[in-house]
């Protein structure tokens, strides 16, 4: 429901929907850009970054809050943990049951390797599931991997690994068939073609949806299939460190999540497929992201000697939700403004292309509300612009917004609030760590049997993505890491000593640089306590 | 956030919260910490389904504790799980019948119509309608009711002929999707042009190019119109 003041300042929004309807709004110039993104997003305010003291990536700018968890203890103590009994012994273990681990799954188990797929929380639990605008993919006359190649460059500001980048478009058909003979529910016209739509920095209509359930879909339909083929599955199961001979993944330990017990596997190569770490709020940010993106596996493949790369580019997804407040930063998709969805500052006009780039549309927001104090301001204190939503209704017809986006339009009626009839207030939300461990064309980084894929990797998408890479990102990556990790299986004869030496070598280097010993990680879940209940708890638990 | 505060009965135990909080954000202040119940904080993931009663109301109500506001003697219990049956099957080999959702899932023939899942479903789905639906064998219609189910559970909680609504959705959108929506034609021959090669110059020119020039290619680049 909107308080009386917000419904006043609606009114300005309405008077000029109608001369909005087909006004054309120019996108920015390369140069316009560019000074929009060194003035307003946040990547450019050097206050937030430190710079790494310890590991493989010694040097490079990194947030305070992902640099606090790289330079962290671990809990276990390398001198005296009991590895003497291994549990269990497998070809492949998988950590991270979102999309790229339930992808990699699939795959190295159907080339014959002997999987294991564990995860911190249920299979499923993971960003894809949230996904909801689309997947790219060039699969319409019109369009080419090529073409693809150049968006993806371009809205990643030519930084992305060109061979990564290669992977990602030419195995985007073949990814979106896989999904299709899955029974992945795309929107279809009638006689199959896909339906496709615009999202920010495309330069053809590419993006594929499943309703405003893209992510859902898919994840439900991989999920399904992982339990129909009966993959190993550990739910509530983390991985807490990785184990080596001292150069090479040997395996890790999991960390029973209900029962606080250990458990060592043994593993000819390891994938890391456990995504970002939204939820720890960079620079204070709300995030979009799951209860479980707490970078845990970009630790442990840190310590285990991975380098990083882009660590210091954050994507802030431009339309996280402002009002209300119980869904503060919560997402509200892209796909809204691909279907006409406008902009307005607090007088109702325009004043940013609703489909620049991510970084660009989200530094603009930010300049509107900072800059300019054109913004609405809620009661809370909370920063917003008008997302107008019913003129997507005047340009498309009654009913679109139901039938496009179903998602959206149940997350405000739970709230009270008709986004057919009023515009939805809107503010830049913590969505995507563009950076992550560095990885080959076939996912395996800089440590040996040690691959990754999707958000926990970086060098796909340069220091921005686009919207609709991610999905494809997970799936393309999850199927490489599952393929190479059960072709590297078939040369290794015997799985190689489990030991945490490369953890002492990191502890040694903690101990130089002086970091506090309570500072551990991986953080595993996030802190939502208040801090007066937190602060008063007398459990053990990390 | 106003500090009007409201007792809430988590599982039985009475905690005073702030009025406007969800239940999930009023949990947390309470000073738990979820390891189960909680998943994308934002309705997609089906981790916190809630049943819960209001005073002086006998009748039970559901909703998803990341979404629901709590209200003033509210007794809740999230249901984070729940042991529904879920039938394995090889989807290529399956045709899109009654036959085979109830070859995998006979109970649904024991559906009452009685509506029971439809009124625990904190997504506003028609469930008894895509069973009926699929009972009748109408695979389409199942899978378009059922679109946006979030596997919570509740359904399959509250149904007195333990169906479970969710599994049978899940395989009723498989079966549409891989069986009777025709399969995308430009797809399946953008898949060979890539196979075949047609795509490695242009890209491999591409990754080739320095920078400025990708740059002067990508400023210029032309655009689909948007409508």
């Amino acid at each position: 429901m909107y308080t009386p003041k917000l419904m006043e300042l609606i009114k300005r929004v309405e008077a000029t929907r109608k001369e909005r309807l087909h006004q054309e709004f120019p996108p920015l110039s390369a140069k316009a850009k560019d000074e929009l993104l060194h003035a307003f997003h946040p990547d450019f305010k050097d206050e937030v970054f430190r710079t790494l003291e310890v590991g493989p990536s010694k040097g490079q700018r990194t947030p305070t809050e992902y640099a606090d968890v790289f330079e962290a203890w671990s809990a276990i103590d390398p001198g005296s943990f009991d590895l003497s009994k291994v549990d269990r012994e497998v070809d492949v273990l998988i950590v991270g049951g979102g999309g790229a681990g339930a992808s990699a799954a699939l795959v190295a188990q159907e080339a014959g390797a002997d999987v294991l797929l564990v995860t911190k929380l249920r299979l499923g639990d993971s960003n894809t599931v949230m996904a909801q605008g689309g997947i790219q993919g060039a699969d319409k006359e019109n369009d080419s991997p090529a073409t693809h190649y150049l968006d993806v460059m371009g809205g990643g500001h030519y930084k992305n690994d060109p061979e990564l980048v290669r992977a990602l478009v030419m195995d985007a058909p073949d990814v979106l068939a896989w999904l299709e003979q899955l029974g992945v529910m795309f929107d279809k016209e009638p006689d199959g073609t896909m339906i496709t739509i615009h999202g920010g920095g495309t330069s053809r209509k590419r993006m594929h949806a499943a309703r405003d359930y893209t992510g859902g879909e898919i994840m439900k339909t991989l999920k399904d299939e992982v339990l129909n083929r009966q993959v190993p599955l550990l739910e509530f199961a983390s991985a807490y460190e990785l184990l080596t001979d001292g150069g090479k993944v040997t395996g890790a330990v999991l960390y029973n999540m209900e029962t606080d017990e250990y458990m060592v596997v043994k593993a000819k190569t390891v994938i890391l497929a456990t995504g970002g770490g939204g939820r720890l709020h960079v620079t204070g940010f709300p995030t979009s992201n799951h209860y479980g993106a707490t970078a845990d596996g970009l630790v442990l493949g840190y310590r285990a000697g991975a380098p990083l790369l882009y660590m210091d580019t954050i994507q802030y997804h431009p339309t996280g939700a402002a009002y209300p407040e119980q869904i503060l930063g919560l997402l509200v998709t892209e796909k809204v403004r691909s279907i006409g969805g406008q902009i307005t500052n607090i007088e109702g006009d325009r004043f940013v292309y609703e489909l620049e780039t991510r970084d660009v549309e989200a530094a603009a927001i930010i300049r509107e509300c900072e800059g300019r104090k054109k913004g609405v301001v809620t009661a809370s204190g909370q920063p917003g612009v008008w997302l107008d939503t019913p003129v997507i209704e005047e340009l498309h017809g009654e009913g679109t917004i139901k039938a496009r986006v179903p998602a959206m339009y149940r997350q405000y009626e739970r709230f009270g609030i008709d986004m057919t009839k009023h515009p939805i207030l809107i503010y830049p939300t913590q969505h995507y760590q563009n950076g992550g461990l560095k990885i080959d064309d076939e996912c395996e980084t800089e440590v040996k049997n040690l691959y990754a894929a999707g958000e926990v990797s970086g060098g796909v998408h340069g220091t921005n993505r686009l919207m609709g890479n991610s999905l494809l990102d997970v799936v393309v990556f999850g199927r490489r890491a599952g393929a190479a990790a059960a072709e590297r299986v078939k040369s290794i004869k015997k799985a190689g000593k489990v030991t945490l030496e490369h953890l002492k070598s990191y502890h040694e280097e903690l101990e130089k640089a002086g970091v506090p010993r309570d500072r551990t990680a991986p953080m595993l879940l996030p802190e939502y306590r208040r801090p007066e209940s937190a602060a008063r708890k007398i459990d053990n638990n990390v | 956030m106003s500090q009007e505060m409201a007792t809430i009965y988590v599982m039985g135990k009475p905690y005073e919260v702030p009025k406007d909080l969800t239940i999930m954000k009023a949990m947390e202040y309470a000073g738990y910490r979820f390891v189960r119940g909680c998943g994308c904080r934002g309705a997609f993931c089906g981790a916190c389904g809630t049943v819960y009663r209001t005073k002086d109301d006998y009748r039970l109500k559901v909703g998803l504790a990341c979404q629901e506001v709590v209200q003033d003697e509210m007794y809740l219990s999230e249901i984070p799980f729940f042991p529904g049956n879920k039938a394995t099957y090889d989807i290529e080999e399956l045709p899109p019948t009654s036959e085979s959702v109830l070859k995998l899932y006979p109970e649904v023939f024991r559906c009452l119509a009685c509506n029971t899942c439809t009124k625990a479903c904190p997504q506003d789905i028609e469930v008894m309608e895509y069973i009926q639906a699929a009972l009748r064998g109408d695979i389409a219609k199942a899978a378009d009711l059922s679109f946006d189910c979030i596997l919570c559970g509740l359904c399959a909680a509250r149904c007195p002929a333990e169906i479970v609504q969710y599994n049978v959705a899940l395989l009723c959108r498989r079966l549409y999707s891989r069986h009777i929506a025709p399969r995308s034609p430009h797809l399946e021959k953008r898949v060979k042009e890539v196979k075949k090669g047609k795509f490695d110059k242009d890209v491999e020119k591409l990754m080739k190019t320095d920078q400025k020039k990708l740059a002067e290619l990508y400023n210029n680049r032309d655009m689909e119109p948007k409508d």
